[in-house]
């Protein structure tokens, strides 16, 4: 006898589940099997306490179940109580072995021996049953494993893992903590795994409990009988052959789609190519009808696109139309625009009115549109200030904006832009402050894109770039050298021009070089430094916004001085020639490149004889040179009372966001262990909620989403970011001062919230408190400040002692 | 940078509390000369002597309250950003208050010539509090009319005296003993150093082992006996008389002649050099530890002598409303 159901959903991942809850919401009669004997076993497999990412972040959540970026544990339980609550029918260590029929009349037959009848099949098995291996003899050793659960399991063992992906290289961290590691990956660089996982990697190699090999791949694995090692695993790496004797290997190489299982369901494949995904209509139905296909096995392999197909593909199999999960959120976006009327409408205007974006695939561009707002700003409403730091990029779907920015001379230029420009694209690379001031004119539709978005953009589209650098270009020139250049005379200057970028420490040129041309700093920051008596002498920091080289153009000299980059650098080199033609046509840059030399002679000579260098040059080893805002602390006149610190616990829940002690001291100076709010934050770079950001004042701050991964505390170099559980913290009153009455916080009389989760904390530049910041406040001495590195760093004439004695 | 942040302790907003302290005091003067103070039996009980006492506790008591403005950090909200957002509506999340937030005005840092709004800094108040205890000195003793004897009344101006005598060791320890540890420490903390000895000590333990017994026992008593801090007297001196680490470096010179010959001549080098290197880092943490007491220990002086102050001060001001 067999049991008949109207829908049998095999493999109870993400979207197996999320399809048997919404068939049980409905009522349907259906069954979840699954091989494994718990639900998500993929999930469930994962190492304990990992944290699940809900990327992509802005993908609206269309499912029964509920699902957010956390711990595994916690999305596990969620998950398991719900399906209970909703009453979806489960059987788990239930194989498929074989499914005949097609609609309406599926048989589907169970390594049990036992046959389900069922109307619709929904498979949802996704590729972790079908795990890529090693393809080399020896593959099926005991001692070649693809899968790690518990890596503190393995001790004082020598490991070969293989695999140059976010597993690979996870395992292999993981490993490394009590066994010998070699990290074989098959290409040249570990450009396959996240940017949080790469740095902790590379730490770990240079600590040396890493080793790695790359553009290795693995030639075959025996078993020795003799000696400690029961593994040979032999490698061909570049040099050739190598053997390297272990205890195991664990290849992490991905999974294939189970094509021989799938392909026996009556499932066509396109190509022959192992990778490939089967071939689905829109509503994910395969070419055997009423058989459909959703998540990772049908090319969607996060988490929330498998949970939205769940569900669509219970509503497609009863027949109700379903939109797209994001079309609600784009609908309403666009909503405020005038004349459009639907989604369609709305990324139709943008490809037709932004040049830009034109690149653009409809599925690139409706994400985009979900990370981006659209504003229709009122005729003569500000968009962003001059000297604001806020860092979003806007592009003008309809109307004008008119730009006003300074000139080198102080005198106002205003320009206006029309539809099918964008701007914001100065402050967003350079992570500095507005150059100038936007003001809408009639009219004006704007789309507004947050740095992420937009820096992912910027990497996944070479056209977008492309187009970006072509019109930034002529602004860069315009901004920095003379904004009263006619447009010949920079459509010849930028023509031939580089982009160049170099990594901290590289040189840009050397002193005694042949001048190429003008470096116009776009982003980053550089020194310039002189050799004298055999030691490198700075006499200059020179930040974004700015252009360095000219004083080889106007003596016709070779190079006087070494330029070197002091953060990551980005340049625009323009031609020497060009910039000589352009010079001789052009008196009024003529002038104003001549008055930048003489400037910077005379800067020159009066940093030769201060310890400005000294000080520069150790600041800038500390990172200063990138900084926005960073905390010094004047030693000669700090009284070690560590009252900064106090004052700080004080306005932020009792939890010092800054470490007087730790850092290091240069003559006097000191830099304390406290955030200094980087151009470009290294923070910012992998948080799954995107919870830090920097606001209009230049505060980098994390926001109330965190979920505490630790990400930010693990990219940033300075080391200034705490996780922490969240506390309840009074402030001691008058009377309790008085008497002495000991802080919360000193007798460890937490009272530690519900939820005792750790979030990220770092220093907000006590950005919700009016006045500066508690830190600096509360020192008695004055000693604490805060600068901003180009204030200080440019402050070359008479060096620091002047910089004190003066005021 | 905002230049005012740098300004030393002394010079504080260009002198601002030296020139009200002096305008105080040339004021308080200039009163005392012209109503020929010399001829009044008690100048106290005088009008002009009330008003000087009046100004005199007032001032006590803003000089106390420096305790509690140290010990305070106000927080005054941002109230411009709390209701530019709360009046940002049409955002989902912070990512999107962020974003709008670009079109409000910008909250201006401000600078600190103003802070007093919301507290001041405390380099303000301490750079206050010095030049109103000078100034106190003055106004107190005129306040007296310069006259003294056995009496309550004058044992409240000898403790304001020495309040204020502590006062001065104070500032004068502030200005010079921070370069001091800083000169001495680098980027080393007392708990590197500390770390830095004992490993030299272990060291030091296992070179001797294989040297005569005689070593080993100044080596032992280098190890145990050798004192950092102690009581604060102690601290404040900075040094530990017959240091045994300076008298082991001394006297493992002196045995490694007597040895020259018959044992290991080198482990004899590396043990002098060992020694000699941790004499140096004893020497440096005596010295933070020294600096830091000097720094930091008058205050057991400063503060318990105020408070004595301040209960003479009651007696006396009950006191004198008897006599009155």
């Amino acid at each position: 006898m067999s049991e008949n159901f109207k829908i049998v959903i095999v493999g109870a991942g993400p979207g197996g589940m999320s399809a048997a809850a919404r068939a049980a919401e409905h009522g349907i009669s259906h069954i979840l099997l699954d091989a494994a004997p718990h639900v998500a076993n993929t999930i469930y497999r994962y190492q304990k306490g990992k944290l699940v990412m809900a990327e992509p972040t802005q993908l609206p959540l269309r499912s029964t179940l509920s699902f957010g970026a956390g711990v595994r544990e916690d999305i596990l339980d969620a998950w398991r109580q719900e399906l209970v609550k909703h009453r979806a029918n489960m059987r788990m260590d239930a194989m498929v072995s074989a499914i005949s029929g097609q609609r309406g009349n599926f048989q589907i037959k169970l390594l049990s021996g036992e046959t389900l009848n069922a109307e619709f099949v929904v498979l949802a098995i996704g590729l972790q049953g079908n795990i890529r291996k090693l393809g080399v003899p020896g593959e099926d050793l005991p001692r070649v494993q693809y899968q790690l659960d518990d890596p503190d399991e393995f001790c004082n063992e020598t490991i070969v893992v293989v695999g140059g992906g976010d597993a690979g290289v996870e395992n292999a961290l993981a490993l490394a903590r009590q066994n010998r590691v070699i990290l074989i990956n098959r290409q040249e660089e570990f450009s396959n795994c996240r940017e949080a996982n790469f740095n902790l990697l590379m730490t770990t190699v240079t600590e040396g409990r890493i080793e790695t090999r790359v553009s290795t791949r693995a030639e075959r694995v025996g078993t020795l009988s003799e000696g400690d090692f029961p593994v040979d695993f032999v490698a061909q790496t570049p040099q050739g052959l190598e053997q390297i004797k272990c205890h195991r290997v664990i290849a992490r190489l991905g999974a294939n789609p189970p094509r021989k299982l799938v392909e026996s369901f009556g499932v066509s494949f396109p190509n022959k190519d192992p990778a490939c995904v089967p071939q689905l209509s829109e509503q994910y139905e395969s070419n055997v009808p009423g058989l459909y296909i959703v998540g990772a096995l049908a090319g969607y392999p996060l988490i929330k696109q498998a949970m939205n197909q769940g569900y669509e593909v219970v509503e497609y199999i009863l027949g109700n139309p379903v939109e797209p999960a994001d079309e609600a959120l784009l609908r309403e976006k666009f909503a405020s625009i005038f004349g459009i009327h639907s989604v369609s409408e709305g990324i139709a205007l943008i490809k037709r009115n932004q040049p830009l974006l034109e690149s653009l695939t409809t599925l690139q561009l409706r994400e985009f549109m979900l990370d981006s707002t659209v504003w229709v700003p009122q005729c003569g409403e500000v968009i962003f200030k001059r000297n604001g730091y806020s860092n979003s990029f806007f592009s003008i779907l309809e109307g004008n904006v008119s730009i006003q920015v300074e000139g080198q001379d102080g005198v106002e230029i205003v320009f206006t832009l029309g539809a099918g420009d964008f701007f914001g694209e100065m402050g967003l690379l350079s992570g500095r402050r507005r150059s100038g001031t936007a003001i809408a004119g009639e009219g004006c539709v704007l789309v507004e894109t947050p740095r992420r978005s937009m820096l992912k953009l910027l990497q996944a589209s070479v056209g977008v770039q492309r187009r970006l650098d072509e019109v930034s270009l002529k602004r860069i020139v315009r901004n920095y050298l003379d904004a009263s250049l006619p447009e010949s005379e920079l459509d010849h200057l930028v023509q031939e021009s580089q982009f160049k970028q170099y990594a901290v420490g590289e040189v840009l040129f050397n002193e005694g070089d042949k001048a190429d041309g003008l470096y116009m700093i776009r982003r980053g920051s550089v020194t310039v430094s002189r050799l004298i008596g055999g030691k490198e002498v700075v006499l200059a920091y020179i930040s974004a916004g700015n252009y360095v080289g000219e004083m080889a153009l106007v003596s016709n000299m070779p190079r006087s001085a070494t330029v070197r980059a002091a953060s990551p650098t980005e340049v625009v080199l323009l031609e020497a020639e060009r910039v000589n033609a352009v010079m001789n046509r052009n008196s009024s840059i003529r002038s104003k490149v001549d008055n930048r030399y003489l400037e910077r002679i005379r800067l020159g000579e009066s940093a030769l004889s201060g310890e400005f260098s000294g000080l520069v040059k150790f600041l800038i080893d500390q990172g200063v040179g990138e900084a926005t805002d960073v905390l010094l602390i004047d030693y000669s006149r700090c009284i070690r009372c560590n009252n900064c610190e106090a004052a700080c616990a004080d306005v932020h829940d009792g939890i010092s966001r800054l470490n007087r002690e730790a850092g290091p001291t240069y003559e006097q100076i000191h830099v304390p262990a406290s955030c200094r709010h980087c151009e470009h934050p290294h923070c910012m770079k992998d948080c799954p909620p995107d919870a830090i950001h920097r606001s209009v004042n230049g505060e980098v701050f994390i926001g109330n989403s965190c979920i505490g991964c630790g990400n930010c505390q693990g990219n940033c170099p300075y080391g200034v970011i705490q996780m922490t559980t969240q506390r309840t913290y009074k402030q001691r009153s008058i009377l309790q001062i008085i008497f002495g009455a000991a802080n919360h916080h000193s007798n460890g009389q937490y009272k530690v919230a519900e939820a005792d989760t750790r979030k990220a904390v770092k220093c907000d530049m006590c950005k919700g408190i009016l006045g500066v910041p508690a830190c600096v406040r509360a020192c008695p001495t004055g000693g604490a400040f805060r600068v901003s590195p180009e204030v200080f760093l440019g402050y070359v004439e008479g060096g620091w002692e002047s910089l004190q004695s003066e005021h | 940078m905002d230049m005012m942040q740098h300004a030393t302790l002394l010079k504080y907003n260009n002198y601002r509390y030296l020139k009200a302290s002096s305008l105080l005091m040339a004021i308080a003067v200039a009163a005392y000369i012209s109503v020929d103070a010399a001829s009044e039996h008690s100048f106290g009980g005088t009008r002009l002597g009330y008003a000087l006492g009046i100004v005199s506790t007032l001032i006590m008591f803003l000089l106390m309250w420096y305790g509690i403005a140290k010990r305070r950090t106000p927080r005054v909200p941002d109230r411009r950003q709390h209701q530019e957002c709360a009046g940002n509506k049409h955002n989902n999340g912070d990512t999107q208050a962020v974003f709008s937030a670009q079109q409000k005005v910008e909250r201006r840092r401000c600078p600190v010539k103003k802070s007093w709004r919301y507290g001041g800094t405390l380099q303000g108040w301490l750079s206050a509090h010095v030049y109103l205890g000078i100034l106190l000195i003055v106004l107190a003793s005129l306040h007296a009319g310069f006259q003294f004897g056995w009496n309550v009344h004058t044992l409240s101006y000898v403790l304001m005296l020495l309040v204020i005598a502590s006062g001065f060791y104070g500032m004068y320890a502030y200005l010079n003993y921070p370069r001091q540890i800083t000169q001495n420490m680098a980027s080393d903390t007392l708990g590197d150093l500390l770390l830095k000895i004992a490993e030299l000590d272990e060291l030091a333990r296992i070179r001797a082992l294989g040297l005569p017994d005689d070593v080993n026992t100044l080596v032992l008593k280098a190890r145990r006996e050798t004192r950092l801090g102690g009581s604060l007297f102690q601290q404040l001196i900075g040094c530990q008389r017959d240091c045994p680490t300076a008298l082991a470096v001394q006297q493992v010179q002196e045995l490694g002649k007597k040895y020259i010959n018959d044992e290991q001549p080198k482990l004899m080098r590396d043990l002098y050099s060992v020694l000699l290197h941790k004499q140096k880092l004893v020497l440096r943490a005596r010295n933070e530890i020294m600096l830091k007491a000097r720094l930091g220990g008058w205050l057991y002086l400063h503060v318990p002598l105020s408070i004595a102050l301040l209960a003479a001060l009651i007696a006396h001001i009950v006191a004198i409303f008897f006599y009155w």
